[in-house]
């Protein structure tokens, strides 16, 4: 077996006084698809930050690609979420995508014709082309949520961290996009870390869910976490998990799970 | 008497000269003040040049040095106190008033003339003498250069600060840096158009440009031009028009400018969209 493409051992993090989780250990190998769950504040997004190098741990070991993480490594591909620019922001599409080649580097974004293939080229992959040269402002969020999976893979990255990249997308969109994070990490192998707040976009290609609730966390494949036993562990009440055709739906008597995932009914129809 | 007779005295000269380097730095600056949201920066630290100034009067009779020094140290300030971008707006408003009121203090122990600090505030053109013209292009290639340099990591860190970060830019520090290219910028263009009118050449034709392209080289090649045409321009109509001063023409140009970007910026934006679904559709279609 290859050796894992995301490693953490005992790893803890402490922000000021507060502990946010300890002890995780966790291993991604080639092509695993992982929705980290939780509610906020329990540090999804820390994590993500600590495999980004931006964020030391306080205990434990944290590796990426068989070395510790740091920051402006291009082999680690982010996906952040939505974001609202300004209507008149100057940036086109196009800009967006090619900060993830040049963007860290000093002096002036003159025309280079190698970065034009290649901006053009991951623009075409995802399906981008038409809006390239649109303000971002005024593109949607999926269009933009494409532009942010383009400007990620321009670093052919071996792991995919993307923290709620779905977050205030319609249904199509969202499909799109998960979509588009699944073809890559069936191509080239990068193991996906996919922060969530909403599980069930997700479900048909999530391999494992590690899920921290306050401290506490379990990892494990969707039907071994996803039950009421293992939640109203987690949570410390009593939590109900209802499995509504190919979606979980998590329930709880007392008025305790504010931002759970597929807490809130949905319209949209079953998969 | 009209423009060609001024332009034979070197007062007139130095003038355009002057505000065309003014207008080229401010120009630069401009864009990244926008996608930033630094207006307000702009507006502390040249008002904050006039407490500078004057203190400059009082100890070395020399405005420019005492609000170019005034300007690094409010930058410094607003850097160290204003890190994060959602208490930087009350940082600048609590320094600029607290800077003001210092300002005032000051004047009350300046007895030479009274114009001289007025000049100040609405800028006096006509009396730079060639070593300040020096100092002034000194200063315009120095913002150049080192906006030229941080160019690529400030507009991501600008646009983008997250991912910015992920990709191992240091957004703070190209935070400072620029605040402080933005302070010698502003009180180079408080010498020429004066403390209260900065915003026109700093912030105006940037967002003007911004409303007629949405490529940032584009819009940065039209905000200096826009700047350039208003100092310079405004310059030569005051030749022309004795009786107003050149910092209110200069002004009138430059809203001009932005009245007009507004009006056809729509029409700009529609064309260069033209696209036959809205993005929903587009979008729905395609997925």
């Amino acid at each position: 077996m290859t050796a894992p493409l995301v490693e953490l051992r005992g790893a803890a993090v402490r922000l000021g006084t507060r502990t946010l989780w300890s002890e995780l250990d966790l291993a991604l190998s080639e092509g695993e698809f992982l929705a980290v769950l939780g509610p906020n504040g329990t540090g999804k997004t820390t994590l993500l930050k600590v495999l980004l190098g931006l964020v030391p741990l306080s205990a434990g070991t944290v590796e990426v690609n068989g070395a510790p993480p740091h920051a402006g490594n291009p082999e680690v591909g982010y996906v952040p979420q939505q974001q609202a620019f300004d209507r008149t922001l100057p940036i086109r599409g196009r800009d967006l995508v090619r900060f993830g080649v040049d963007g860290h580097r000093w002096g002036l974004p003159l025309h280079n014709r190698a970065t034009r293939r290649r901006v053009d080229a991951v623009l075409e992959a995802v399906g981008a082309t038409d809006y390239a040269d649109a303000p971002v402002g005024l593109l949607s969020g999926g269009e933009q949520q494409r532009l942010r999976i383009a400007q990620a893979l321009l670093g052919d990255p071996t792991v995919l961290l993307c923290d709620e990249p779905l977050l205030a997308l319609d249904m199509a969109s969202q499909r799109a996009v998960t979509r588009l994070i699944d073809e890559r990490r069936r191509e080239a192998g990068s193991p996906v870390v996919f922060v969530t707040h909403e599980v069930n976009p997700v479900l048909p290609y999530v391999d494992r869910i590690l899920y921290l609730v306050r401290g506490r966390w379990a990892i494990g494949a969707p039907a071994e976490i996803l039950t009421s036993e293992r939640l109203s562990a987690l949570y410390g009440i009593e939590v109900d998990v209802v499995k509504v055709r190919d979606r979980y739906l998590v329930v709880s008597a007392e008025d305790e799970l504010p931002t759970e995932p597929g807490a809130h009914a949905h319209h949209d129809h079953a998969h | 008497m009209g423009i060609g007779f001024y332009l034979q005295f070197p007062f007139a000269q130095h003038a355009l000269e002057a505000a065309f380097l003014v207008a080229v730095s401010c120009g630069l600056i401009g864009p990244f003040v926008i996608t930033r949201t630094m207006s307000f920066a702009v507006h502390g630290t040249s008002e904050l040049a006039f407490t500078g100034a004057v203190a400059g009067l009082l100890v070395a009779d020399n405005p420019l040095a005492g609000a170019l020094v005034g300007a690094l140290v409010v930058a410094t300030m607003i850097g160290l106190l204003g890190q994060r971008a959602s208490e930087r707006d009350s940082t600048i408003g609590v320094i600029l008033a607290a800077g003001l009121g210092l300002g005032v203090f000051l004047l009350g122990y300046y007895h030479g003339y009274a114009s001289e600090a007025l000049n100040i505030l609405f800028g006096n053109i006509f009396g730079i003498s060639s070593s300040q013209i020096l100092l002034l292009g000194l200063i315009a290639v120095a913002v150049a250069a080192v906006l030229t340099v941080i160019w690529r990591p400030l507009l991501f860190a600008s646009v983008d600060p997250d991912v910015a970060r992920a990709r191992g830019v240091r957004t703070g520090l190209l935070g400072i840096v620029f605040l402080f290219v933005l302070a010698v910028t502003v009180t180079e263009a408080a010498q020429i158009v004066g403390t209260l009118l900065v915003l026109s050449l700093a912030i105006t034709p940037a967002a003007a440009a911004q409303r007629l392209s949405p490529n940032p080289f584009t819009v940065t090649v039209l905000s200096i031009a826009m700047a350039v045409l208003a100092a310079d321009g405004g310059l030569l109509l005051s030749f022309q028009f004795a009786t107003v001063k050149p910092s209110v023409l200069i002004v009138a140009i430059s809203f001009a400018f932005y009245v007009v970007a507004r009006l056809v910026g729509p029409a700009v934006t529609a064309w260069r969209r033209h696209r036959p679904a809205g993005p929903e559709m587009a979008e729905l279609t395609r997925g």
